[in-house]
């Protein structure tokens, strides 16, 4: 069995409540971490390894150590704004243990010098913005927030914002804008947030599960906690399996850990008499893989290897029922809604890959437009200010490369149906007695 | 296909200019001793705008008051935050466009978002929005919307009813909630996302010691 760090007893009534969560030693981290210097905290962060569990995967404590030194408010956001699809993982750890984030939020402003923070938690999760902000007012009046924190030097502010329902608020720069107050779109990088971020001023930006696990790399030592783990993917992680089955939930693993052992013996596997057809290791963004791929070490640096990517670590399973072009589909409308429309290729790139998909349903297709669709993603990569174009294109074009017979398969049957062609060879979907 | 013919009505996107008076100026700031604001929405923004640095992030939080108010983002309602927050209704209009939380027309005052994105449509959510929509028989008092993945697939497919996360759903649900609904009772309360545990075995310590007390 795999160690349990932040899902040790998560269930444990009143865990959401400042009495229960300190007699299970809640905030003696943030005790010893006030008694060491600034320096050593954040080389434990370093030490410990911990890559941003948001998305990016991002060494945590060389972000934290890019902020500018000297005195000015700087700033120390948390995106709770969980919103890639598959991901809820930040949901049940902000619902069952808020003061794992705040005790996590509080040291790790003092590692980055930081005097005001901020919670950026999505305008859906109103029950565990409710949890939290009732958290935060028993935080604040147990000195563990507010002026010289404890007796120390440390003065840390933080505010619970509820954001209003869009996707691109989950990237950090989109993020910022929205926090202040305007239209969530994404800002050209460089500058970096860690520079210019909210306010103009130095920011760091980390996800819920990366704050929530600082206290943890405190308690245990930073070389400790690396020892976890493989060596480039250091720690456990919230694993959130969805789909096709048969328990889906959050399960805690250590890196590193065989994708076949999460889905079969954590989340039951498929339903009896399905197969995996293909899945996503990280979120509706990643790459899909195929079942030769379970096997792969559930690590960020074996899944990039793979040609996909960790992600929030949101595996999605589909299997054999479900028609690949009715998942490409819907995730290309989930991504042409949620585009921002600041850039050409992503706003234009969602909405024409859309419309070609449509196509393929109405019969008007032909195999031609599965190298237009696979050259548009090609030129969305890389082409805009973030990623979203990109978390659309890498999933299309690898479905759209890996099925490529199927989608062939569909636009014949299509066009049959259309009256515009012969009638197609039976499908692998219709002889294993499913069809659409 | 084309049942809009592209350009003959000058605009890509026919109706962006509705509602507005092109050769008006546009709306300035508007004036606190014209415009009546409930004192209520006014402390309420007021309190926020105190909590942030830069009065200007408080637009979300007070535009989600407003709306709470008056139901929806209502030029009225848009007004009112403008006056408080010393903005222009255009910019609000502006934040408020671009988020799904806004509404910028009237809506019914129960919320039943039901997510149809991907892990909840690969477990029938097409199918229970379809339900929820057929047993609410065109019923006003009830905004239905597929959403994109409200972050529950542990529990898919679900619906955010009110702010309340329920799931699983079956079609047989439909119903339920919406009677739930029209009385007033908590719906499906059994499937409400407050009472599942963690899935994860590991997880688990104080359930096995519950169990293990019991024996």
């Amino acid at each position: 069995m795999s160690q349990h760090i932040l899902f040790d007893d998560i269930d444990e009534p009143g865990l959401a409540t400042l009495q229960v969560y300190e007699r299970r030693g809640g905030y003696s981290s943030l005790r010893r971490a006030l008694q060491m210097s600034r320096e050593e905290v954040l080389q434990n962060l370093l030490d410990s390894g911990l890559r941003g569990r948001g998305g990016a995967g991002f060494a945590m404590g060389r972000k934290a150590s890019f902020l500018p030194k000297g005195t000015m408010d700087k700033y120390l956001v948390c995106n709770a704004d969980e919103s890639e699809p598959g991901t809820f993982k930040d949901r049940e750890l902000m619902q069952k243990s808020p003061h794992m984030l705040i005790e996590g939020m509080v040291i790790a402003a003092y590692a980055a010098d930081a005097n005001r923070s901020f919670i950026y938690i999505r305008g859906e999760y109103e029950l565990q913005a409710d949890i939290l902000e009732a958290a935060i007012a028993q935080a604040r009046e147990a000195g563990y927030l507010g002026e010289r924190i404890l007796g120390s030097e440390l003065s840390l502010s933080l505010v619970l914002h509820r954001g209003a329902g869009a996707y691109i608020c989950g990237e950090e720069t989109g993020l910022l804008d929205s926090l202040e107050g305007k239209r969530g779109n994404p800002r050209l990088k460089p500058p970096f947030p860690a520079n210019q971020g909210l306010y103009q001023g130095p920011t760091l930006i980390n996800n819920v599960e990366t704050l929530a696990t600082v206290p943890h790399i405190i308690r245990m030592g930073g070389e400790n906690y690396a020892k976890i783990g493989t060596e480039s993917s250091t720690g456990t992680k919230l694993v959130s399996v969805s789909g096709n089955v048969q328990s889906p939930g959050n399960f805690e693993i250590t890196l590193g850990t065989p994708a076949r052992e999460i889905i079969y013996d954590l989340a039951g596997g498929p339903f009896p008499g399905r197969e995996i057809r293909f899945w996503f290791p990280g979120g509706s963004s990643s790459p899909v893989l195929l079942p030769e791929d379970l096997d792969l070490a559930y690590d960020f640096n074996t899944l990039a290897q793979a040609g996909s990517m960790l992600g929030s670590g949101a595996i999605i399973v589909v299997d054999d029922s479900v028609p690949v072009i009715d998942v490409a589909l819907k995730l290309a409308k989930f991504y042409k809604h949620e585009s921002c429309g600041k850039c050409t290729p992503c706003r234009e790139g969602t909405n024409w890959t859309v419309k070609m998909l449509e196509r393929l349903e109405t019969g008007e297709a032909t195999p031609m437009d599965l190298d237009i669709i696979a050259s548009v993603q090609q030129q969305i990569m890389g082409n805009c200010l973030c990623v979203l174009g990109d978390a659309m294109a890498m999933p299309l074009g690898s479905m759209v490369a890996r099925f490529r017979g199927e989608f062939e398969q569909h636009i014949e049957e299509a066009r049959f149906r259309a009256g515009l062609g012969a009638p197609p060879e039976p499908s692998e979907v219709e002889i294993a007695g499913v069809g659409n | 296909m084309s049942d809009v013919a592209r350009f003959g009505h000058g605009s890509r996107i026919p109706g962006w200019d509705d509602a507005v008076d092109l050769t008006k100026a546009p709306a300035g700031v508007p004036d606190p001793a014209t415009t009546p604001v409930p004192p209520e929405l006014r402390s309420e923004i007021e309190a926020a705008m105190a909590k942030y640095p830069d009065f200007r992030s408080a637009a979300i939080p007070a535009l989600h008051a407003a709306q709470k108010l008056h139901g929806w983002c209502s030029p009225e309602a848009l007004e009112q935050v403008a006056c408080v927050m010393r903005l222009t209704p255009g910019y609000l209009t502006a934040v408020a466009t671009f988020y799904d939380m806004f509404y910028m027309e009237p809506v019914g005052r129960h919320r039943i978002f039901v997510c149809t994105n991907i892990s909840c449509s690969l477990r029938g959510a097409d199918a229970v929005h379809d339900a929820i929509v057929d047993a609410a028989a065109g019923d006003p008092d009830f905004n239905i919307r597929s959403f994109e993945c409200l972050g529950a697939c542990d529990i898919a497919p679900m619906a955010s009813i009110d702010g309340e996360y329920v799931g699983p759903l079956e079609l047989a649900d439909a119903e339920r909630i919406v009677e739930d609904l029209r009385a007033g009772r908590p719906v499906l309360e059994e499937k409400n996302i407050r009472r599942r545990r963690s899935v994860d075995p590991g997880a688990r310590r104080s359930a096995t010691r519950d169990e293990d007390a019991r024996a």
